[in-house]
């Protein structure tokens, strides 16, 4: 593969590798959603454009949260802000597995030197209302990224079904680079003028965030927000289609389901609080998906999913 | 004779499903074409991660023309009976057959079926089982409406004999048959075509690919027992692992690495699971230490390296498994070492066992209330019973634990040691769990068989106590397994133990901690018992006891000391199965028949002691002294549990009775005589049911 010059020397290389490999398959390059998410699959050129029967291919980085993995910067590969790459392709190809390698080999994994396995693994996403079958990719027993076959999202079928792909960056960048803590590895060139390591742009943050989630976050502020996300997503979702300023249809799918990426990531910062019982969790994460449904009933209604152009989008 | 090739090339096919899939292609396709009228001589189904293959050998080119005649109405017969036999034969009226009857004319159908050629009817088979595979779960992928477990690439179908091979034609969804194939994703890309199976087998083995799951998990066995062996190592078994492996690669290639220093005195149950659960390794363990020293990965490829690449990848992310997993044992040691298992077991109180049956720590409190109350019958101390049993379940809430469920018991039991505690209390935190299933061994320490018994008589009295028991398939709590392994917990150890008391101990405790959950508990012990019993008639199906036999004995009441209900079923057991015992039931039953019949008749009992006075025939005396013998006989081997000697007493009663039906008629003219020969005919049954319920055997 002509993309593939050796191994990469930092961070933001491999990024780089991936996404010239992926703009190189088709794949519209998107940015990061401007919003606080778990995961790449919650911004909306997936979630969303999952659904309906327009084609899509996209590729995008995203900066995903998950509070409750904080540890102060401390533990060599966890943390609470991490970044995913994520592809998504409707309908995925025939030859998905074919490109996913040829990803690999564009960031410097010797396809002839390393052993690479699909390995079952179902994919759920109980606040999404979302699920899919595939695998988890192992590179010598280390799970480089999950590839899913979408077949339900906010509770829709999947026509066509998508193929998505994401690779969890940090872990694939140390293991492609040599690297035993995340807090060592090269961000930019190692021989730039400034060389700047990872623990040099996210040690502090880490740190703020660990102890501001787990113990200062104030649970009262968030339950109140959680609930306002919740009723303006139903608020927005309740207008008719009929804008009666400009006359046109316009369904106000995205806005609504910012508020439920606002709810979700609330959600994940009150269990990082410890103030969600194992009772309540079932509780929340059911409210969580009614929004995504809701949010996935309206999308599938406009245009960007196809409806209106014969295509099976309200399935 | 032909033979057939099927190959279903699809991406990667979860290796749990793999056995089962290959076994239902080869049952679909063969049954249709033996319901087709294509026998054959052979039939073997393989799966490898990508591809599901059937090979069928020796059965026929086409289907045998068939010709049927079947008989309809009469000619003369109304429109409705003659469109019903138009509509199930499928013809018209015009081509049925006209033949003179006894009756007069009468309509024949002939239906004539031509013979199919094996392609046609195997084309059909395929595109049948594909289109409804039973996969445990399946998936559609791009635009398509087919369903199969992972996305379905290329199907490859030959029918081949000495005159060469040709392609079955089938097309699904955009999918066209072929007689083409791929080999290994990495060693061997790109297509080829075979002919037969053994030139695809040949060709497969030339492209890396070892077709059968069982030669590739004898491969793997082969070489890391060689690679350990050559290191003075052994590896350590685990069949279940073995096979998920070789439903992982289609080229095994095992690997052998060291596990860091650091980690080497984890305990060995720890590195096994970490490894076994995370990266599907096999523990390779030095036999003079016992300890687990290194690592046996399998890779789907060669490598230029030797695979020195893969091995140092593999040792990295099993180093950062460890490292989490050495955390958490330090985390938890220092725990223990600091405030013993009561602070480890601490937040129990906050984790919900059964949200009507209270905290674990309320669960646990009763289970070692009844540990104490059941130690003296099973030969423990009940203070060092109940000790163990207030601790046994403190690991749920360790560090270790939380991570591997699966080593519950196993971490309690290094926990309680390095608290200090007694083995025998150490020992039941690993052992009151057993036994986990009908192979696995039973405790046998009396502190752990206290604290087993408490545990799993405290999960079924619980259940029973809100009305959650099992029903049909539902068994969510898994008490068909609790009761299993009360019965053989008492009976591989021969426990004297009455259980009605700790039954309802135990649903007096769960009876208190439902509160307004609970159901009413009249019932609870007998219901329960019964439930008991239920189970020990399928355990000891097994040794070939008969269910009834079980049901004769349990119906006497009372019998909660399983050691003495099972001596009891296996002397009646002997005892139906011999000529005496035969004969002697039929007797019973011939009394009983008689007595039953005459006291529905009369609408009175007949329950009164005949007296030997009224006896006039020989053979009626003859059977009041055998009764007046047996009884005390009976009744002292009953005293004895001699139950063999209770039979053999009642064999002596088996002439006296055939020879008593033989002389006498019960009917007599005389009322005072008949109704003694009843109330002796109701001795004969009360007599007999002091040993057991004969009315509850069948056959």
């Amino acid at each position: 593969m002509s993309e593939a010059p050796g191994k990469p020397r930092s961070f933001q290389e491999i990024i780089l590798r991936l996404q010239t490999y992926w703009a190189s398959r088709g794949c519209a390059v998107l940015q990061p959603y401007d919003m606080e998410v778990g995961a790449g699959t919650f911004h909306p050129a997936t979630t969303l454009r999952s659904l309906g029967g327009k084609a899509w291919a996209a590729a995008y980085v995203q900066p995903s949260r998950r509070p409750t993995d904080g540890r102060y910067g401390d533990n060599p590969n966890r943390l609470q802000h991490y970044y995913q790459f994520q592809v998504l392709i409707k309908p995925s190809p025939p030859d998905l597995q074919d490109l996913y390698l040829g990803s690999l080999e564009a960031i410097g994994i010797d396809m002839a030197l390393h052993d690479i396995r699909f390995v079952e693994d179902d994919w759920e996403s109980p606040t999404l209302g979302a699920w899919g079958l595939g695998w988890e990719v192992w590179c010598d027993g280390m799970e480089v990224s999950q590839f899913t076959y979408f077949q339900q999202v906010g509770g829709h079928d999947c026509r066509p079904v998508s193929g998505e792909l994401t690779y969890g960056l940090e872990r694939l960048a140390m293991y492609v680079l040599g690297i035993d803590h995340v807090m060592d590895m090269p961000f930019n060139d190692p021989q730039a003028p400034i060389p700047l390591s990872y623990g040099d742009i996210f040690r502090q943050t880490e740190r703020e965030y660990s102890r501001f989630n787990f113990d200062v976050a104030d649970t009262a502020v968030l339950l109140r927000h959680f609930e306002e996300a919740e009723a303006e997503c139903a608020a927005i979702l309740a207008h008719p289609a009929t804008d009666p300023k400009t006359g046109r249809e316009i369904t106000m799918a995205h806005p609504a389901y910012d508020q439920c990426i606002k709810a979700s990531h609330i959600f994940n910062l009150l269990d990082a609080r410890g103030v969600i019982s194992p009772t309540e969790r079932q509780a929340y994460i059911g409210r969580v998906r009614a929004l995504a449904k809701a949010c996935a009933d309206a999308f599938v209604t406009t245009e960007a999913a196809g409806a209106g152009d014969g295509a099976n989008a309200a399935a | 004779m032909p033979d057939l090739l099927i190959e279903l090339f699809s991406e990667e096919i979860p290796a749990r499903m793999q056995a089962k899939a290959a076994e239902d292609l080869r049952r679909l396709v063969t049954d249709a074409m033996v319901e087709a009228g294509l026998t054959y001589a052979a039939a073997a189904a393989f799966a490898t991660p990508r591809r599901l293959t059937l090979a069928v050998h020796d059965f026929p080119k086409a289907t045998k023309a068939t010709k049927e005649e079947r008989k309809g109405p009469r000619a003369d017969a109304p429109e409705k009976a003659l469109e019903g036999f138009l509509r199930s034969t499928g013809l018209t009226r015009d081509q049925l057959e006209v033949r003179a009857d006894k009756k007069g004319d009468v309509l024949f159908a002939v239906i004539e079926k031509p013979g199919r050629e094996a392609a046609e009817v195997i084309a059909e088979a395929l595109e049948s089982a594909i289109r409804n595979f039973p996969w445990p779960k399946s998936m559609r992928w791009g635009a398509g409406a087919l369903r199969w477990v992972r996305p379905l690439h290329s199907i490859l179908a030959i029918i081949h004999d000495e005159s060469g091979a040709s392609v079955v034609p089938v097309e699904i969804e955009g999918v066209k048959t072929g007689d083409r194939t791929q080999g290994h994703r990495f060693m061997a890309p790109g297509s080829f075509a075979v002919t037969s199976f053994e030139d695809y087998q040949a060709k497969l083995a030339a492209a890396k690919v070892v077709l059968d799951p069982a030669e590739r998990a004898e491969k793997i066995q082969h070489d890391a027992a060689q690679m350990a062996f050559a290191q003075g190592l052994e590896i350590v078994e685990d069949k279940g692992l073995l096979a998920e492996v070789a439903g992982l690669v289609e080229w095994p290639v095992v690997l052998m690495g060291p596990i860091g220093e650091t980690f080497l005195d984890l305990p060995p149950e720890v590195l096994q699971t970490s490894m076994k659960e995370h990266q599907k390794f096999f523990s390779v363990r030095n036999p003079a230490t016992g300890r687990i020293e290194k690592f046996v990965t399998v890779a789907n490829r060669e490598t230029a390296d030797d695979g020195a690449t893969i091995l140092a990848g593999n040792g990295r992310v099993l180093a950062a498994r460890l490292s989490d997993a050495l955390f958490f044992w330090e985390n938890d040691l220092r725990k223990v070492k600091a405030g013993g298992l009561e602070a480890m077991a601490a937040p129990l109180a906050n984790v919900t066992f059964h949200n009507k049956l209270g905290s674990q720590a309320e669960r646990i409190a009763r289970i070692a209330r009844l540990a104490r109350e059941i130690a003296p019958a099973v030969g423990a101390d009940p203070a060092l019973a109940e000790q163990a049993a207030t601790v046994a379940k403190a690991d749920l809430a360790s560090e270790m634990v939380y991570e591997f469920p699966e080593l519950q018991g196993v971490m309690g039991t290094y926990y309680a040691r390095a608290a200090g505690l007694p083995e025998p209390v150490a020992a039941a935190c690993g052992a009151h769990y057993a036994p986990l299933g009908p192979s696995d061994a039973v405790p046998t320490e009396p502190v752990s068989v206290a604290v087993a018994l408490a545990d799993k008589i405290d999960m079924l009295t619980g259940f029973w106590a809100i009305d959650e028991k099992p029903t049909g398939s539902k068994d969510p709590f898994a008490l068909r397994r609790a009761a299993l392994g009360v019965i053989r917990i008492v009976l591989e150890n021969g426990l004297r133990l009455a259980l009605t008391r700790p039954i309802a101990e135990g649903a007096k405790a769960n009876h208190v901690d439902a509160a307004d959950h609970a159901g009413p508990m009249e019932l609870l012990v007998p219901d329960l018992l019964g439930f008991l019993a239920d189970r020990l008639k399928v355990h000891l199906r097994a040794e070939g006891v008969r269910h009834d036999v079980i049901e004769a004995c349990f119906r006497l009441g009372g019998q909660d000391d399983l050691v003495m209900l099972v001596a009891r079923v296996k002397a009646l057991q002997a005892f139906v199965d011999s000529e005496d015992g035969a004969n002697l039931l039929a007797g019973y039953r011939r009394a009983v028949n008689i007595l039953e019949a005459e006291e529905k008749k009369d609408g009175i009992e007949y329950s009164l002691d005949p007296d030997v006075q009224f006896a006039e025939a020989d053979a009626e005396k003859a059977l009041f002294a055998a009764l007046d013998g047996a009884d005390p006989a009976i009744g002292k081997a009953l005293g004895a549990e001699d139950f063999s000697a209770a039979m053999t007493a009642l064999a002596g009663l088996r002439a006296p009775i055939d020879a008593f039906f033989e002389d006498v008629v019960v009917n007599s003219d005389n009322a005072i005589i008949r109704r003694n020969r009843l109330c002796l005919l109701n001795r004969i049954r009360t007599v007999m049911l002091r040993v057991a319920a004969f009315g509850a055997l069948e056959g």
